[in-house]
């Protein structure tokens, strides 16, 4: 089936909806999702939104940039950054004018907390600067964001898996998709394209993200010979609950839980002696890996505890319920009794679709941009983000650079007519299904994304060396000539998930690809991408993003340079 | 596991399968249905997503109760073997899935999408409220849509399919007591509450506060609710 619409977007997290929202004040919008919008993965962001609106103390918009930039170990693009800290103030009135429930202080405004690498004068000390909705932002912002959507009538299309982009010429019109629930071919045929696809947790073994992040986005780009950009950076949030990877945010540290090693010591003081537990999260997972690595983890093992012990049980019911009832669930433990074992798991990637401040997916290393397609959110790199993104500034990035897509999707489509539909776009998802759904070979998808999620952990996480990087690239390359010899046991076309997810482990390979071949090439140590055979940052040869194309049977690596505007590179400390 | 099967293209009555599968006390349901899948049976069909009870994708009936597969954990039931079926107020469409739409067509029911006449962002400044005033919706709050509630709802279940349900009326709650709507707009929507199988369909069994598992007291959400409305448009009632 065709559908034809002014926009659409694929993946309905935040990003995906404010971009929507906004494009749907006057154009016909589409939303097609491979998960029931509302499961998308933003639901489970926790501890808040970063904005300096100064409700509990002094803030200012240059401070909130300084501390990103810095934060990103100096590899974001101030001009963008800039962008993000001075929109960030009126994007937060406007999701509370929208309708989004936050947390309030006492004087009826609302409430801001600390959250790591967020400082007031320029590093000085924590800021209060993370609005928030108790520890359940994230779902917070997507119930609002859902329900305003169908107030403006963006219609949804959920459970439709994307498999492709589609080009008119050199314009993207549309995506070709199925439906999960039949395998039927779903044409979505489009002036403009946003992808709005999240992240990739998923190849590794232990992530905060859901199933779904699989990395489609990225895939997608690359199969349309489209770069990605910075794609080494993957951030691992210090505080996953012990083998399972559950996400205990940041603001479990900003309401005062405190990192202990093996000996009870409170070891990040040791680390970043100003900012200690609150330091931005490449250097506390660094820091609570060192200590296991040297033998200072608890009882020999490979965790750390979060106590949050001084908190006490009622601030935690109070400000951390959500984080709290999980400790119960999946440990049996009271919070306010016992410590929490935890260490890092994969959580972000600052990498992704290369855009301007405006969402066009750039092309090239300069400013060229490719008509009709948008990317927004995680799977963006505008880049805001660097070589690590600071806690609460996901969430913002989400919302100011969802809200800039959909005014230049809008004026896109103002002046477009409806590209012509290539003609084999119904037969590219059907293509795909089957020849899949034919296949006979004796490899399982289940076996060889466990053999990934496996080798990206041991060879490509927190600590990289040159070695394990070409091995892992060597086996990521035999990985792709197994899952060419797949063979499904399920043949069926009702919701047959071996299907999805042998289309998503092609996904997830790319990705990963992606990710370890830009790593291999970057020989210096910055933000996330330590290199412990570079372990200094190198900014003389360094300072600069990575782009990797698709090329032939591999990948090609590009350079582009970087925006400076107002903060010069300096010794990162905290 | 004994696990409720049915495949549309196959099948003309529904049966169920026995899987064993090795698990730690800790290990969730869907960690179990994930063996089930990756392991001996690749074509067992149920939805996840986020796995730690915040998306609410994996609602289905644990040993006769609705829960979700990620948040009971095998320790959590003291029963050898698991039953595993799909929760009940919708179509079973394969195995453990079922139509979401119905579901989703109750929240759109209460009409979330009230033009919003609260919105001005002209202002520039955000709109006050009190801690006090916040709290009151901060139950509705914690919904994330996993319908275990509807499928427990004895009302649903048993008496009138169409009543709205508590999903859709917690939803309601939501915005009928939040400081910040201006009077038209929480007049209007308690108007809707009070059309034909709206929440005087409610019987408080109170099934929907036992089995949801974000603990939410749905039932006393809805009582509230009620008596707003009383208050509102039936003062002499009281």
């Amino acid at each position: 089936m065709i559908h034809q619409y002014d926009v659409v977007v694929v993946g309905g997290g935040i990003a995906g909806l404010y971009t929507a929202l906004t494009a749907a004040e006057h154009f016909r919008v589409a939303v097609v999702s491979k998960v029931h919008v509302t499961r998308s993965h933003s639901v489970a962001a926790q501890g808040g939104v970063a904005a300096s609106l100064g409700n509990e103390e002094e803030d200012h918009l240059e401070w909130h940039m300084y501390d990103t930039v810095k934060g990103s170990d100096y590899l974001a693009d101030q001009e963008a950054v800039e962008i993000l800290a001075k929109e960030a103030p009126n994007a937060i009135i406007n999701l509370e004018h929208m309708g989004v429930p936050f947390t309030r202080n006492i004087q009826g405004k609302i409430e801001q907390r600390r959250f790591g690498g967020h400082t007031r004068g320029y590093g000085v000390a924590p800021v209060k600067r993370a609005c928030y909705v108790s520890d359940r932002t994230g779902r917070a912002i997507m119930d609002t964001l859902y329900d305003r959507c169908q107030a403006m009538g963006v219609d949804f299309f959920n459970e439709v898996f994307a498999v492709q982009l589609l080009f008119s010429g050199n314009h993207c019109c549309g995506v070709a998709g199925y439906d999960i629930a039949n395998c039927k071919p779903q044409v979505f045929h489009a002036k403009a394209v946003v992808l709005a696809t999240g992240g990739c947790g998923k190849i590794y073994k232990t992530t905060s993200n859901g199933f779904a992040s699989t990395g489609d986005g990225f895939a997608l780009a690359l199969d349309s010979l489209i770069p990605l950009e910075d794609m080494e950076f993957v951030q691992f949030h210090p505080t996953g609950i012990f083998g399972l990877g559950i996400l205990i945010s940041e603001a479990a540290r900003a309401e005062g839980g405190i990192l202990r090693n093996g000996s009870g010591e409170r070891f990040m003081e040791r680390y970043a002696p100003t900012l200690k537990d609150l330091a931005p999260r490449d250097i506390v997972s660094r820091a609570i890996l060192t200590e296991i690595q040297e033998g200072r983890g608890v009882e020999g093992k490979d965790y750390v505890y979060l106590d949050l012990r001084e908190i006490g049980k009622e601030l935690l019911n109070q400000k951390l319920p959500e984080i709290s009832s999980f400790i119960e669930t999946y440990l049996g433990i009271a919070a306010s009794e016992k410590p929490i074992p935890v260490a890092p798991t994969c959580h972000y990637m600052m990498g992704g679709i290369p855009t301007d401040t405006a969402g066009h997916v750039l092309i090239d290393d300069g400013k060229a941009f490719l008509p009709g397609l948008f990317a927004v959110g995680e799977c963006a790199c505008v880049s805001v983000h660097g070589a690590n993104r600071l806690g609460c500034n996901s969430l913002i990035d989400l919302v100011v650079f969802g809200r800039r897509t959909g005014v230049s999707v809008a004026d896109h489509v103002k002046e477009k007519v409806l590209p012509a539909l290539p003609q084999q776009a119904e037969s590219v998802a059907a293509d795909k299904i089957n020849s899949l759904l034919d296949s006979s070979g004796n490899e399982r998808v289940s076996v060889l994304r466990a053999a990934l999620q496996c080798l990206m952990t041991e060879k490509c996480s927190v600590f990289r060396n040159n070695d394990g990087l070409k091995e892992a690239l060597e086996m990521i390359r035999q990985l792709e000539k197994r899952l060419a010899n797949v063979g499904l046991a399920n043949r069926s076309k009702v919701f047959n998930y071996e299907l999805q997810e042998a289309l998503e482990f092609g996904n997830m390979l790319k990705t990963a690809e992606a990710i370890v071949f830009s790593a291999l090439q970057r020989k210096e140590s910055r933000g996330a991408h330590y290199r412990s055979d570079y372990p200094e940052r190198n900014d003389a040869e360094w300072l600069m993003h990575t782009l990797v194309y698709a090329a032939g049977e591999g990948l090609e690596a590009a350079y582009k340079p970087i925006s400076i505007t107002r903060f010069a590179p300096e010794k990162r400390r905290y | 596991m004994k696990i409720y099967r049915f495949n549309p293209e196959t099948d003309h009555e529904p049966h169920y399968d026995i899987f064993f599968v090795e698990a730690n006390p800790n290990d969730r349901i869907l960690d179990c249905l994930n063996k089930v899948r990756w392991e001996q049976d690749s074509s067992l069909a149920y939805r996840m997503s986020c796995a730690h009870g915040v998306c609410g994708s994996d609602a289905v009936n644990i040993n006769g109760l609705p829960a979700l597969a990620c948040q009971k954990l095998i320790k959590d039931d003291s029963a050898q073997e698991m039953l595993i079926e799909p929760i009940k107020f919708s179509l079973i469409i394969k195995d453990l899935i079922v139509d979401m739409e119905p579901f989703f067509n109750r929240i759109k029911a209460i009409q979330p999408n009230l033009p919003p006449k609260t919105l001005d962002s002209s202002t520039g400044t955000e709109r006050l409220q009190t801690v006090e005033e916040r709290s009151r919706i901060d139950d509705a709050v914690k919904c994330i849509l996993c319908g275990c509630c509807v499928s427990a709802c004895p009302v649903i279940l048993e008496q009138e399919q169409r009543f709205i349900g508590p999903v859709a009326i917690l939803r309601a709650q939501k915005y009928i007591f939040d400081s910040r709507a201006t009077a038209n707009d929480t007049i209007e929507r308690m108007r809707v509450m009070e059309k034909p199988y709206g929440i005087w369909g409610c019987k408080s069994y109170y099934m929907c506060t036992v089995v949801c598992p974000k603990k939410i007291k749905v039932t006393e959400q809805i009582l509230k609710t009620k008596k707003k409305i009383i208050q509102e448009f039936h003062p002499k009632s009281e």
